[in-house]
């Protein structure tokens, strides 16, 4: 691992925590919603999205003035409930107005419960899981046959994978060599039912990743120095996609929320929520 | 009488098209020789992706090509674009209002000896209840090819449904117009709106019931989304009736969109032809049409329950 500027770790590491605080605030505003794989995956998509190369060149290529900007990255989120820490990271980029977070799944906001095309910065709405993939590698194709030097990156629940869907677009992905594509597994380990070995074994799941033709990253999700060399090393990877499968806690940052399945699907009491941003400050 | 295959209409319809814009993908999951996008695959084959037996992944797919601006056509039998893939045609397709035209060929009993698991005798109705969907079932081979056009210059989702047979062409239509029924022969009795191949068989019992002295006014609902509603609420009021013809379920489909705008609008005794409640099975596709009750002497039949 090479040495990832302490300056851009430790901001990181910042910006995580005060997304981890706007995802706490907006689901209990809202009254439901999905903390626990938010809180899992924020370290994996606030690194894509605020992190830099070691060239200094941004991660993520887009332009929140321009959310239509034709050359830029795509970014999907399959497991669409964790919108969230989505909506937080697209409020902080500067896609719309923090206030508007404090509308979370109220009639008539721009944030759904689930990711839609109305909020500016999401490209595909989801929710129903398992079509992410296929959405990711329809982008990565578009680019393909352009000739563009976009990337898709598309963030996958490990419960999601249970979906047949996902191995048919896991197929085709490597059958066409889509090299411009990374999927980043969320590996909590807890789905809404319970725990995923229990519910529906996903292991052994790199080698499953690697029989699917895919070049595959194992990194614990949140380590920001391996997350960061994670997505820097997907850029060099050729006639492969690339999966990322990151080892992730459910819950993660919060003590109470952390591997508590409960959280999976509930959102933080008022109470809970002044405790969770006590954790978090 | 001209016969043709609507499927190859289309696929020769895909590769003009594809002459024409550049920006046009296909799509087809390893039915490309009977769908006839395979003369798109040959023509293009940087724009055309199989997907093999994954209909799923492939709808989801074509979702995505067309978040980047694709104008993207997806292939497959009716009963596998439609069944199988029925939540990302929902979700992903229509929710995101994309630019994706599904034609599935192979719609309806006439598909034949392959049997009840290739039928899709449900398809209309799953496409009819997702907003956004536009629908065209086109009657003969010459308007696949405009059904084809206006579904790649019209923005949004389109279910095109074709059929497997060789089916005889209507002639003298009027111009094909997206949204518009065609009125195809005036009469004051009874009034026959079809689409697909029962059209054929309409016009051919409106002939045989002048002899019985009964003017039966016939019209071609290419488009089942958006409805023509004007048309048929004109066809309410001047008419004693309504009998609908569909190679499809009577439930959900076009006699469904009729009863559900007259019973509203303008109540009139309507009577269908369709199937009831059955699954397909083998047979010769004139056979099936027989033993479903598909054919002229049906229609006929239904045109004097009305007038009973």
């Amino acid at each position: 691992m090479q040495g990832w500027l302490e300056k851009e770790v430790a901001d990181l590491q910042l910006r995580a925590k005060n997304i981890r605080r706007l995802i706490i605030q907006m689901l209990a505003k809202a009254g439901s919603g999905h903390p626990g794989g938010s809180l899992s995956a924020t370290d994996l998509v606030t690194c894509l999205y605020f992190g830099h190369l070691p060239s200094g060149e941004p991660i993520f290529r887009h332009d929140p003035k321009n959310p239509y900007w034709p050359e830029r990255d795509r970014f999907h989120m399959s497991k669409g409930h964790c919108c969230p820490l989505w909506y937080a990271i697209l409020a902080e980029c500067g896609y719309f107005s923090k206030e508007e977070l404090w509308s979370l799944r109220k009639l008539g906001s721009i944030l759904q419960g689930h990711p839609d095309r109305r909020t500016p910065g999401v490209d595909v709405a989801s929710g129903s899981l398992g079509q992410g993939l296929s959405v990711a590698l329809g982008m990565s194709l578009a680019g393909k046959i352009d000739k563009k030097n976009y990337r898709v990156y598309v963030l996958l629940g490990d419960g999601e994978i249970q979906e047949g869907n996902i191995w048919e677009a896991a197929m085709a992905s490597s059958h066409y060599r889509c090299d411009n594509l990374t999927a980043i597994v969320d590996y909590n380990r807890y789905q809404i039912d319970g725990r995923v070995d229990e519910i529906m074994n996903l292991e052994p799941l790199v080698e499953k990743w690697r029989a699917f033709g895919w070049y595959v990253i194992e990194i614990d999700g949140h380590n920001i120095p391996q997350i960061l060399e994670a997505y820097k090393t997907v850029r060099e990877i050729k006639e492969k996609p690339q999966l990322i499968l990151a080892h992730t806690v459910k819950g993660k940052g919060v003590s109470f929320m952390e591997n508590v399945v409960d959280f999976h699907g509930r959102a933080p009491t008022k109470e809970e929520e002044i405790r969770a941003l006590k954790e978090l400050e | 009488m001209e016969l043709l295959y609507q499927r190859d209409i289309y696929g020769k319809t895909l590769v003009e098209l594809g002459k024409e814009n550049p920006n046009i993908v296909v799509l087809d999951a390893d039915l490309s020789g009977s769908t006839r996008t395979c003369f798109f695959a040959k023509e293009f084959p940087n724009r055309f992706f199989n997907f093999g037996v994954a209909e799923q992944n492939m709808m989801a797919t074509a979702a995505g090509l067309s978040s980047c601006g694709k104008l993207v056509f997806v292939s497959t039998f009716a009963m596998f674009a439609t069944g199988r893939a029925w939540d990302q045609i929902r979700n992903t397709i229509c929710y995101n209002n994309f630019n994706v035209k599904i034609v599935a060929s192979h719609a309806g009993i006439t598909v034949g000896p392959d049997g009840s698991s290739h039928q899709a005798l449900e398809d209309i109705v799953l496409m009819r209840a997702i907003p956004n969907m536009n629908i065209i079932v086109p009657c003969d081979g010459p308007q696949t090819a405009e059904a084809v056009r206006v579904a790649a210059e019209i923005e949004g989702p389109f279910y095109i449904r074709l059929g497997r047979a060789k089916v005889p062409t209507v002639e003298n239509k009027p111009k094909f117009v997206f949204g518009k029924g065609q009125l195809l022969k005036e009469g004051e009795d009874v009034t026959v709106i079809a689409c697909g191949l029962m059209v054929y068989e309409s016009l051919q019992a409106a002939k045989s019931l002048v002899d019985r002295n009964i003017q039966v006014r016939v019209i071609n609902m290419a488009t089942l989304r958006p409805l023509d509603e004007e048309l048929i609420i004109d066809s309410a009021k001047k008419t004693k009736g309504i009998v609908v013809c569909e190679e499809h379920s009577v439930i959900g489909g076009l006699a469904s969109a009729v009863d559900e705008l007259v019973s509203e609008k303008l109540p009139i005794k309507v009577v269908r032809v369709g199937i009831r409640n059955r699954f397909g099975q083998s047979g010769e596709p004139e056979e099936l049409l027989k033993e479903y009750n598909l054919t002229k002497e049906d229609i006929e039949k239904a045109v004097l329950e009305i007038l009973k």
